[in-house]
């Protein structure tokens, strides 16, 4: 590929890495504002009622209140995620529909005051019957939740890409299986917390540990009444985001609100119990696949049907009914398929976005029935996948188009990477090992909202003294490492070390960025920032070609210092000028190169401050077809998995022994974060895989609402990760990249239900693997 | 509820505070002495992140009220470094790239020097144990753990 990079593909150390091993690094809750209030929300105790009244007064009358909020003082405009779907009210109007709905909000001097306002808030409640599950929302004269969106409905999709009967028809084999998974917690560790400062000249700030500053900062502005570009939405250090922060949440909007009324910053933070209520991590779907295979193992057709257990709001729950189904047309070649989706409202914390959104247990359910096809024909489960994946220049049914897909070589890497062919059918009782593949988008092709807007606008200024750069961008440093991996592109596409590059993000007034989700940054603020590094380097070059009176071809930049092409050019008069403007100094240039420092300053002398300004805006993808805009991407990142797992065959318990991990990422930017990203993504499936699982009571109340009672994995619970790096090279992307944050999970749950398999012989339909799951498994098929 | 006067040794210096018995040590130290590098995540003792060391030992600091470390050393996060020069395990953290969101990070960097200074030489199964209070959701623990390793390596060389 003729690739001759200086700063990508290195294992350069994060830029944030040593605030963060020090405690400098400034999150949310470290920052500290004159005048600051506390704001707390008072929520509801009932999965659904109406609210007959509310009185407020002897909140108000508290000492060190200064502000209460209801839905009688705040805007009546409805928001949400989808437009299509604005079905949240900021706080409760005429009833609550579930437990930790909002109904009022207060601002004091300080939290225990807060605290006490919210217990003096007299709400008379008139309970309602509720739905807590699929079954009892769909069922026939069934409660219903919003009068706007009948049957307790979401969405629904139906879709047919080809002819499925014909695909059945031309099938061999074709079999039925079913799969369940739990609503799973994002469980990122720094809660949510918002502080918003408005001020006299009608300003706001919010301070935000969000994913999507942009996104936060329309919502904020739609609901206020404030143009947007006074509302200026800042993130400082976020810690963790997974998904359920690409929204405005009432912490944000609530504090905007207060914040307004009492001309006083005002502060929000969730506990840890809120943080569960809030949710809008990932769905519980219920998955039917009716899939047709020939003899050899081909993929003729899909038939599928899923349900989306969703909570009491749509979230992001329209692009999680069509990703269930869509994410399913690749990696592997299926000439037919047809989809029915429908996410359902029921009376508990909404579901969202969280990794892998949508797509997981649709990808597991169909891994999992792919080895029982294998197991049923008598073919190696690798050997299978090898016959049906795509390759680069592919188009799925529902096209998508890969337009690089390292599948094959992730397939083969992990093969060889775990000893596959030694170990697979050939290991003892209760030692298993097992494969899966997934794909991911490289971003969504389109914005939530309608627009025609770029997606990201990235701004490079050159310090006038020159040798320094400042990348200002909007991106979202949510954890991932896009405030490294953007100085790494703007170095390399300056030609100048990365130690030259300083940036600046996360903040709505450096530009639009539409933040931390769909695995987008890389690819889209990564093709902006490449354009600004660009625009600066012809800038630079352009302004010293006319200083020394040559051609603009004869000059490049590499590593820092300028390349002339053809004849020597005495460049002594500038670096004259340039040692006597810093005389006294060390440190000046020196060598036979021109450097970009004294580059940079002839360009200022001429210019003026030098700016380069890059975009990025995917062009039109994707079919014509109602729900293509959920799916298409530039570009597909994809997987494949082994585990290796050890079943005690006598409690049931499976211990997941290792993993061997392949990620095509087109080009690492920056190689240790991609195999970060891998490992990280790999602990959230094996979490959701072994035992994460948000539980309600009869009530709907969340039983385990706690990093205690809700079990994330710890450092006990991780095995070793083997992880391999394939570069495709990708042509949609900045150098060649593309994701690798999200596909990275996709195979992990099928990998180790079907290690599992490969150990016991039982196959396991519902999440998590719990020991009582497996050992019931177990002694059915001895029953046999 | 009456305050009480205590002093707190955090870092090395002693500090005077005027503290409501039911002050943890975590708001002690991040509102009262402006050490915000103590990070909260859950405020129950669950996530780790608001690890400090009492005379050495880890502990949430969560669930420490200040008036009991009264009398005890307090090294937080601030007090690892040495001045600008990064203490080896930070170094490695950084190094090795077991650094993603960085909220639990502290806490992390805590256990494990705890762990070096009372065992140069840890087993990968040390490694974990020590490691095991505290959650991290970004990382998967691999490049925390080989951090770590590294830095006892470092230590020994």
């Amino acid at each position: 590929m003729g690739r001759d990079y200086k700063v990508i593909g290195s294992r350069a150390r994060r830029l944030d890495a040593p605030d963060k091993v020090t405690g400098k690094a400034v999150y949310l809750d470290d920052m500290s504002f004159k005048g600051l209030l506390h704001g707390a929300i008072l929520q509801s105790p009932y999965a659904h009622a109406r609210i007959a009244g509310i009185d407020t007064s002897a909140a108000e009358a508290l000492p060190g209140v200064k502000a209460v909020l209801t839905a009688k003082n705040v805007p009546g405009t409805k928001y949400g995620v989808s437009p299509a779907r604005y079905d949240e009210n900021i706080l409760a109007t005429d009833r609550v529909r579930y437990v930790g709905d909002e109904v009022a909000a207060v601002a004091a001097m300080d939290l225990e005051t807060a605290m006490r306002a919210l217990e003096l808030i007299k709400v008379e409640y008139e309970p309602l019957p509720f739905v807590l599950d699929i079954d009892q929302a769909m069922a026939v004269g069934a409660p219903q939740l919003h009068d706007e969106f009948m049957g307790n409905l979401t969405a629904e999709v139906h879709q047919e890409f080809g002819e499925v009967e014909r695909g059945f028809a031309e099938s061999d084999l074709i079999r039925t299986d079913t799969f369940i998974n739990k609503r799973q917690d994002a469980g990122f560790i720094e809660p949510h917390r918002a502080v918003a400062v408005y001020d006299l000249a009608g300003n706001l700030t919010l301070y935000s540990s969000t994913q999507v500053p942009h996104y936060v900062q329309r919502t904020i502005a739609m609901l206020t009444g404030l143009s947007v570009g006074k509302v200026r939405v800042v993130k400082p250090y976020v810690g963790g985001g997974f998904g359920p922060k690409a929204e405005a949440t009432p912490c944000d909007i609530l504090a905007a609100l207060l914040s307004m009324t009492t001309g006083r910053p005002v502060k929000i933070a969730y506990t840890r119990e809120q943080v569960f209520l809030h949710c809008r991590a990932r769905h519980q779907f219920k998955h039917t696949m009716k899939t047709g295979y020939t003899k050899e193992g081909i993929i003729k057709a899909l038939e599928h049907t899923c349900y989306l257990e969703g909570g009491a709001y749509s979230s992001f729950g329209i692009a999680t009914v069509y990703y269930a189904g869509s994410l399913l047309a690749a990696p592997y070649k299926l000439p037919h398929m047809k989809y029915d989706g429908f996410r359902v409202y029921t009376n508990k914390p909404a579901c969202g976005a969280q990794r892998g959104h949508g797509g997981v247990a649709a990808r597991a359910c169909f891994e999992q029935q792919l080895d029982l096809v294998a197991e049923e024909l008598g073919l190696d489960p690798i050997e299978m996948r090898l016959k049906n994946i795509m390759e680069t220049g592919d188009v799925s049914c529902n096209d998508l188009a890969m337009s690089s897909l390292g599948m094959k070589e992730c397939i083969e890497a992990v093969a060889g990477g775990s000893d596959w062919k030694t170990k697979r059918g050939k290991l003892p009782p209760g030692k298993g090992i097992g494969m899966a593949s997934g794909f991911f988008v490289s971003g969504a092709g389109y914005p939530i909202y309608r627009s025609e807007t770029f997606h990201c606008t990235v701004t490079i200024k050159v310090q006038e003294d020159g040798g320094t750069v400042l990348v200002k961008t909007g991106a979202a440093e949510i954890g991932q490492g896009s405030d490294t991996t953007m100085a790494m592109i703007a170095a390399e596409a300056i030609g100048i070390p990365l130690e030259a590059v300083r940036l600046v993000s996360g903040d709505t007034d450096y530009g639009v960025d539409l933040g931390a989700y769909s695995s987008r940054t890389t690819l889209m603020t990564g093709h902006a920032t490449k354009q600004a590094g660009e625009n600066v380097k012809e800038t630079i070059l352009g302004a010293l070609a006319e200083e020394l009176g040559m051609e603009r071809e004869r000059l490049d930049l590499k590593n820092g210092l300028v390349q002339i092409n053809g004849d020597p050019v005495d460049f002594t008069p500038l670096r004259t000028k340039y040692f006597k403007e810093h005389r006294g100094w060390s440190g000046m240039p020196e060598g036979d190169a021109l450097t970009f420092t004294e580059a940079a300053r002839v360009a200022y002398l001429k210019l003026g401050t030098v700016v380069g300004t890059g975009k990025y805006k995917p062009p039109v993808l994707g079919g014509k077809f109602k729900g293509a805009a959920v799916g298409t991407s530039p570009a597909y990142g994809c997987s494949a998995q082994i585990a290796e797992v050890t079943v005690d065959l006598e409690t049931g318990q499976v211990t997941v022994d290792n993993v061997t991990d392949a990620h095509d990422c087109g080009q690492a930017i920056n190689l240790t974060s991609v195999e970060a990203q891998m490992e990280g993504s790999v602990s959230m499936g094996l979490g959701e895989a072994m035992f994460e699982e948000v539980k309600f009571d009869d009530q709907g109340r969340v039983l385990n609402p706690s990093l205690g009672e809700y079990h994330i994995p710890t450092v006990l619970d991780m095995p070793r990760m083997k992880c391999i790096v394939v570069e495709s090279g990708e042509p949609n992307g900045p150098f060649g990249a593309k994701e690798v944050g999200e596909g990275a999970i996709m195979p992990t749950i099928p990998a180790i239900l079907n290690a599992v398999h490969d150990a016991t012989g039982v196959t396991i339909t519902e999440l998590p693997i719990t020991p009582e799951r497996v050992l019931a498994a177990l002694k059915q098929k001895k029953g046999q | 509820m009456s305050k009480m006067q205590i002093i707190l040794t955090v870092n090395g210096a002693e500090h005077e505070l005027l503290t409501s018995p039911n002050r943890t040590l975590a708001q002690a130290l991040r509102e009262d002495l402006e050490l915000t590098g103590t990070k909260q995540g859950c405020e129950v003792g669950d996530c780790g992140s608001c690890t400090v060391l009492l005379d050495g030992e880890p502990v949430n600091s969560c669930l420490v009220l200040a008036v009991q470390a009264s009398g005890q050393a307090v090294t937080t996060i601030e007090g690892v470094a040495d001045g600008n020069k990064l203490h080896p395990v930070q170094d490695a953290m950084v190094e090795r790239g077991a650094v993603q969101c960085g909220f639990c990070t502290p806490g992390m960097v805590l256990s494990a020097v705890s762990l070096l200074d009372k065992a140069p030489d840890p087993s990968e199964s040390d490694i974990r144990q020590a490691l095991s209070g505290n959650l991290c959701r970004c990382t998967g623990y691999q490049k925390i753990v080989e951090a770590v390793a590294d830095a006892a390596k470092k230590g020994r060389d």
